[in-house]
């Protein structure tokens, strides 16, 4: 028992049980099916947008890449071009590899004593399972435009159809849904057992866990198993895009939970690390280039310091750099 | 390193399981053996650093200014409006754990407070109590604390057990550097006088002469001069090294600690026979200086105004000398000072030029603006163009291999050149096993000012990793010289091979490269730089002369 995954755990049940007594019990449908949904993605834009220009605000003082290659040097040395990007088009390249393909996650190692050996062995499982589950959560989230636009845009279709290749019973089985399932309880139960993992785990590490995996669950659960009506669901989502919101008949507690978590997901998001969707793109050491020798670098406050002259060095050890034969600016 | 166990004990002993107490509640334990004493007020005084005291670390009571929390606190609202890269790594870690086990100190030590997570976990628990809305509403289910006297102790201690080796932050998704995080930590120490004598009285002494040792010019020279003697003794050729000569070419700054201590002292031996041979043949023209006689800059260590200030005199003596460019030695943090930093703080240096190799006519492009060029890269441009006389021979009793340096492996990427170059003038070159060199390289565990005396268990088991490597290619392919391109290194290294790997001796490359150089008029070179007797060496030379 560990209370900082119990506290988080009992957290988004709590949600759940809100917002399914809410929606069900009390009536709150226009509560939790309008209003709730239009605050959290006001307070999602403007959180991001706010996190994001604080950011920007503080300068970069300094042009510190950290360097995963060869430096470009001697014209007849090859260099490595992303990891140690010269140009621009490097830099691009190397956010792209890391924004896309999590290029310093693929370097992990897993540090082993073997007797008297320390050993580092190359470990995937980590990036594996974090490509999976942002991927799955992409791939998610453009399934989900359906539900927003009217008619349904070709590319959503055409991923629709690539998600459900498996064509397996009826509705389809979307892997992504199913993927996202199980790659946040792979994330999740890496932190819950692995000691050392264990021991850096913060209650707001589990929390966005859990709500995603109560997110992905309610959500299958409702496609496969309650088969909620989805062209009421529509009538709903639609209604919130087209700010002509209103509450249809025959969509259960379960949509309002799903919809109530993602929602809180949203609020969330922009006060939490879930943050590092945005911060991975204005990490120092990541988006400059390796030219710092070649191109002067700018600090907006660099400011004049107190410095010892040489003309103070000297008047010091004047007399001793004479005797030595050292050359002085002024005769002793 | 007495009081340490035997090092098959001390491995065995290793123990990476955390405890079962959360971090937040383990109170700092101060350990001996881990720490470096206080800053000497009188150093602190002399570059004017505030709160400077007699205080002791292991005592309860730090004798910290009144105001303490509410200096903190400013000095860190001020620093993440300065600097994108704290304000950013406060924010999106996710705790992922793929740094963890690759800090040297964190596998040397076990102790979980040297995962670098949760290093700056120590500050950002602060920073999300005292500047996020979210910590203020959620305390410490959102991983948020006060700034307590134990949290100041917590970070005094761990962040100067980080080397600012930057590994974690190659592994890290979000390029997260923990480097950054305990240079503006140890930052705001500063502000409360809490920095340590390893650093401050160097930093004393080079702002005062020029170096970190406090050489006076006319010492300086005199330690220059015994050189003069050992070179023509072993070479039997007179070098004339110049200093603070005005219309010299090139200004030459490397660290002083490499004029002081063996075995960094034949690596200053091979600059001078370098140069003496590039003077000979090829009329090149270079001066060192006293009032800039220091690559490195503890400055670094202490925050980015001190860098700046020890800085400060390289261009300064550039431009009193009139020189086109300036060569910079081996040395680790210099060179990410020099690589990252220099330029943006003391430039523009519209008073050099682009440097160009005299000899062989390259560009140096990539230092146009810097205009300070590494002697790696100056040697392997030498190399390439066949400029120098060279017989690796002379270094066939040495089975090599190479340690980069953190600074120059990760705030520079030079990786390749002195691997160029050790290859042209050695002929027995092993690499360590790949998770551990280039851009993955261990730290020695003293970098970033923490080469002290009373801090060798820290030292010694933070140099592991990179020990445990030297010793694999030492069993499977005979290595017995480590080579690196770093005074620190020269300094700690051979401590840690004395401890864990006693057959291996250290190196720095351009002690190699005077091995090997062919010197006009040298005398029969029956030894190494060291005065030792190279094994079979005279016997060919002999059954030549007498073919002939």
């Amino acid at each position: 028992m560990n209370v900082k995954y119990m506290f988080s755990l009992v957290a988004v049940l709590l949600l759940i049980l809100l917002s399914y007594a809410g929606a069900e019990a009390a009536g709150m449908k226009t509560f939790f099916g309008i209003f709730i949904p239009y605050i959290a993605v006001a307070i999602f834009l403007i959180g991001f947008i706010w996190k994001i220009v604080g950011w920007a605000k503080s300068p970069v003082p300094f042009r510190i890449p950290s360097t995963c290659g060869q430096q470009k040097s001697l014209p007849w040395m090859s260099y490595s071009y992303t990891d140690s990007p010269y140009t621009k088009t490097g830099v691009v390249l190397r956010m792209a590899l890391e924004v896309l393909l999590f290029r310093s996650l693929f370097r992990n190692t897993k540090f082993e004593q073997h007797g008297d050996r320390l050993i580092y062995r190359w470990e995937k499982w980590l990036w594996l399972f974090a490509l999976l589950f942002h991927y799955a959560f992409l791939v998610t989230v453009i399934r989900h435009l359906r539900f927003f636009a009217e008619p349904v845009p070709f590319f959503v279709q055409w991923l629709e159809g690539l998600d459900g290749f498996l064509q397996l019973g009826l509705p389809g089985l979307f892997l992504s849904g199913v993927a996202l399932a199980a790659a946040a309880i792979f994330l999740l139960l890496r932190r819950m057992y692995l000691a050392e993992i264990r021991y850096i785990s913060l209650p707001s590490d589990y929390f966005p866990l859990f709500l995603i995996i109560a997110i992905a669950v309610s959500g299958i659960m409702m496609r496969y198993f309650t088969k909620v009506d989805v062209v009421a669901v529509k009538e709903l989502t639609l209604g919130l895009v087209t700010f002509g919101p209103t509450i249809p008949e025959g969509v259960g507690g379960l949509f309002y939970v799903h919809m109530f978590l993602v929602c809180v997901l949203l609020i969330y998001f922009p006060f939490s690390k879930l943050m590092h969707l945005g911060g991975v793109f204005m990490s120092p050491t990541r988006n400059l280039p390796n030219n710092s020798r070649a191109v002067r670098h700018v600090n907006p406050w660099n400011y004049p310091v107190k410095v010892h002259t040489y003309e103070e060095y000297e008047e010091e050890f004047r007399d001793k750099m004479v005797e030595a034969g050292l050359p002085v600016e002024k005769g002793a | 390193m007495s009081d340490l166990p035997k090092p098959e004990e001390s491995l065995s002993k290793l123990d990476h399981e955390p405890p079962r107490t959360g971090w937040m509640d383990a109170p700092v334990d101060i350990r001996k053996g881990m720490y470096c004493y206080s800053a000497n007020p009188k150093s602190l005084n002399y570059t004017g650093f505030p709160h400077a005291r007699e205080w002791n670390p292991i005592e309860d009571d730090w004798k910290l200014p009144e105001n303490w929390q509410e200096i903190l606190h400013r000095g860190f609202r001020e620093r993440l409006d300065r600097f994108r890269s704290v304000k950013v790594f406060m924010d999106i870690c996710v705790r992922c754990g793929a740094c963890a086990d690759k800090c040297h100190f964190f596998i040397g030590t076990g102790d979980p407070k040297n995962m670098p997570v949760l290093r700056a976990e120590l500050l950002r628990s602060v920073y999300r109590n005292d500047f996020t809305l979210m910590g203020k509403i959620l305390g410490k289910l959102n991983g948020g604390r006060p700034m307590t006297e134990n949290v100041l102790k917590e970070w005094w201690y761990y962040l100067f057990q980080c080397s600012e080796c930057r590994r974690c932050s190659v592994f890290c998704p979000y390029g997260i550097d923990t480097a950054e995080i305990t240079i503006f930590g140890r930052e705001l120490l500063n502000l409360l006088g809490l920095n340590i004598d390893w650093i401050a009285t160097p930093v004393a002494n080079c702002y005062r002469t020029g170096n970190h040792l406090g050489i006076q010019p006319h010492a300086f020279k005199d330690m220059l001069d015994f050189f003069v003697e050992d070179i023509e003794e072993v070479v039997g050729v007179k070098v004339e090294p110049e200093y603070n000569k005005k219309g010299a070419d090139i200004l030459f700054i490397t660290p002083s600690g490499d004029v002081f201590a063996d075995p960094g002292t034949y690596t200053a031996m091979g600059y001078m026979l370098l140069f003496h041979y590039l003077k000979e043949r090829y009329g090149f023209d270079i001066t060192w200086s006293t009032y800039a006689s220091e690559g490195g800059n503890f400055g670094f260590f202490t925050s980015h105004e001190t860098m700046k200030r020890l800085n400060s005199k390289m261009y300064a003596e550039a431009k009193r000398l009139g020189v086109k460019w300036i060569l910079g030695g081996e040395c680790g943090h210099m060179w990410r000072v020099i690589h990252q930093y220099m330029d943006t703080m003391n430039g523009p240096t519209d008073f050099m030029e682009t440097p160009v190799n005299p000899i062989t006519g390259t560009v140096f492009e990539n230092a146009k603006s810097t205009k300070m060029v590494h002697i790696m890269e100056f040697l392997a441009d030498l190399i390439k163009h066949d400029k120098l006389e060279l017989n690796p021979r002379r270094n066939d009793h040495l089975k090599v291999t190479f340690h980069d340096s953190c600074n120059p492996a990760r705030g520079m990427g030079l990786l390749d050149e002195p691997r160029y170059v050790i290859n042209n003038v050695c002929n027995n070159f092993y690499e360590m096993p790949a998770n551990t060199i280039r851009e993955q390289t261990f730290c020695c565990g003293s970098g970033s000012g923490l080469n002290a005396g009373e801090d060798m268990e820290l030292r010694l088991m933070g140099s592991l990793p990179r020990a445990n490597a030297v010793k694999y290619v030492h069993e499977k392919h005979g290595v017995n010289m480590l080579s690196c391109v770093c005074a620190i290194d020269r300094a700690a290294l051979p401590t840690m091979t004395e401890y864990w790997t006693p057959e291996v001796d250290v190196t720095g490359v351009c002690e190699l490269v005077a091995n090997a150089l062919v010197i006009p008029g040298e005398h029969d070179r029956p030894t190494d730089l060291r005065g030792e007797d190279l094994p079979g060496w005279a016997e060919p030379e002999r059954e030549e002369t007498d073919a002939e």
